[in-house]
């Protein structure tokens, strides 16, 4: 390849992967009648009216406010709940270790249907349904894995001897990990919780599925924009980039990390 | 080494101190609701016809889901879908990652590469939102692509090839990112050394790619291959928001269609035994990702 065509291949890589993304955000500030115009325009008077007309709706105020209390919730959860496993992954020989990491690993793959028929009957029954603790709940069964993955790799990279020297000033293991190995690995605790937070942010079908009012999220949200002859295309798109933007900039944030996020670290 | 481990002694329990919160946690909220739809998918467990209870029916449901051509059918949808969509977004990574990988205009290698972040980030609901707006018959921006190349527009989700045609597009732009990213992290592993020796020795593209840079690429095309196929069977939130499964169940891939046995005919006995019958194809999966991928750990 010579060095135009080069350049050439490099920006359509960009316009590629930039399209959609640009087109929802030039939709969401768009007037109705230049959505609805045949073909579409591509210059035209930007206008802030869907944003004044989502931010004026308590429905999408709501969905994102329940977006993010779930989504910061079940953050928290899985990063207290994972990280003390990594550790013990990463530090610790014991018996049937590698298959325990394994089973973390496998709950990577699995659909989120398969649990969404069970734990909606079973939340009915206790009446879980339509509570923001519900989705916090089941949202664990994909950030859980991610969190322990990600930290036990980056305790792995921590060297023994800062804690065996502790353990010689008779420090417990739990002040070792507390004190000394958790904030070592605080930048594998911050990708991992950014990952569980995207994932969380952009879940739909066990959102859509246990929620009913009350706690509807902010895919569920725009999803139920979807109904009706003349669709609010402008409002649809202005709540679209609402709930994208916040997760773009996180994901730009570990982008030299995405790819490990998403293979379970089985390349790099 | 034995001796350095053995001096960071621990109780045989410590590790178990560690571990208990977050297996106690999978377990309640994975495994137990897991054996539930395992004993749901044992009964007749139809939520609107509650009158007679849920009777244990053995393996009626797995009977009647094998005998029931629809789930087979969606079965050999999802398939056909995984073959439409995965050896393109296979040829246009690698294009991508070639591109990305060769030396030259630096800021624009980079701009296109962290460009390539955006998709994968991107909400799968949106994603589908906005695939019906850009493959609306009379005003989405596809149609005017085609005008422009001359072609009369298409009522894309309107008819069964059209909508399958666009649920591949939108999974397309989302996932071959994916495998440019990950072809490109093969690349960036070639010893620069060897491929420069290689170029002296040839000029031909295909001979270096093939001998030199392939190797470094098959792990993550096993990757890739699984990864991909466990996301399609997960595949809903963009393909529900885009199509519904329509039109008729052109769209229906196999995530879809449980969903709409269980939460929309409200037949959980059958939807619990066709999801149960996933995840054995799931679990599949993931032992064969292990396998092949974690090989130095299970050493």
């Amino acid at each position: 390849m010579k060095r135009l065509p080069h350049l050439l291949a490099l920006v359509a890589v960009f316009v590629f992967a930039g399209f959609p993304f640009y087109w929802m955000v030039s939709s969401s500030f768009k007037q109705q009648a230049d959505l609805l115009a045949s073909p579409p325009v591509w210059l035209f008077h930007p206008t802030w009216a869907n944003y004044f007309a989502i931010f004026a709706d308590q429905k999408v105020v709501d969905g994102v406010y329940n977006s993010l209390i779930v989504a910061v919730s079940t953050t928290v959860l899985a990063v207290v709940l994972g990280t003390p496993a990594a550790y013990a992954l990463a530090r610790f020989e014991f018996r049937g270790k590698a298959d325990l990491w394994f089973w973390f690993i496998s709950n990577r793959m699995i659909s989120p249907i398969v649990l969404a028929l069970p734990i909606y009957l079973l939340a009915q029954k206790v009446g879980l349904l339509d509570t923001h603790l519900v989705l916090i709940l089941v949202y664990l069964t994909f950030n859980l894995p991610i969190v322990v993955w990600i930290c036990t790799d980056q305790f792995r990279s921590i060297p023994d001897e800062l804690g065996q020297a502790a353990r010689l000033e008779s420090a417990t293991q739990w002040q070792v990990f507390r004190l000394i190995y958790l904030p070592l690995a605080l930048p594998g605790v911050a990708v991992s919780a950014i990952f569980s937070f995207i994932f969380s942010w952009n879940e739909l079908l066990y959102a859509l599925v246990l929620t009913r009012r009350d706690v509807q999220t902010a895919p569920v949200i725009a999803t139920s924009f979807m109904s009706g002859y003349e669709l609010p295309w402008g409002k649809i798109m202005a709540t679209g980039t609402v709930i994208v933007l916040p997760v773009t900039i996180f994901a730009l944030l570990v982008s030299r990390h995405m790819i490990r996020g998403l293979t379970m670290g089985a390349t790099k | 080494m034995a001796a350095r481990k053995k001096s960071l002694a621990h109780s045989t329990w410590t590790p178990f101190w560690f571990l208990a919160p977050a297996v106690i946690a999978l377990l309640g909220i994975g495994i137990y609701p897991t054996i539930f739809a395992l004993i749901t998918s044992l009964r007749r467990y139809n939520i609107t016809r509650t009158r007679d209870g849920f009777p244990f029916v053995g393996l009626d449901n797995y009977v009647a889901v094998v005998n029931d051509g629809t789930f087979s059918a969606a079965l050999l949808r999802t398939a056909g879908f995984f073959m439409t969509v995965m050896p393109i977004e296979l040829v246009l990574g690698l294009l991508i990652a070639l591109a990305l990988n060769k030396p030259g205009w630096p800021v624009m290698r980079t701009i296109a590469r962290v460009s390539l972040v955006v998709p994968l980030a991107t909400t799968y609901a949106v994603v589908g939102l906005l695939g019906r707006l850009i493959f609306n018959r009379d005003f989405g921006v596809a149609n005017a692509f085609l005008g422009w190349a001359g072609i009369a527009p298409l009522d894309w989700l309107g008819s069964p090839s059209g909508a399958f045609a666009a649920i591949a597009t939108m999974d397309i732009w989302q996932w071959t990112p994916f495998c440019a990213l990950i072809f490109l992290s093969g690349l960036s592993m070639v010893p620069p050394e060897i491929e420069e020796a290689a170029r002296l020795e040839t000029s031909r593209f295909f001979t270096v790619l093939r001998y030199v840079q392939l190797p470094y690429l098959l792990p993550g095309l096993t990757a890739m291959l699984i990864l991909r196929s466990a996301d399609i069977l997960k595949l809903f939130d963009m393909v529900f928001t885009m199509t519904r499964g329509g039109p008729g169940t052109a769209t229906e891939l196999i995530s879809i269609y449980i969903q709409r046995v269980g939460f929309r005919v409200f037949d959980m006995g059958t939807a619990s035994a066709q999801a149960i019958i996933l995840l054995v194809f799931t679990i599949i999966l993931s032992r064969l990702y292990i396998k092949l991928l974690y090989r130095e750990v299970e050493a």
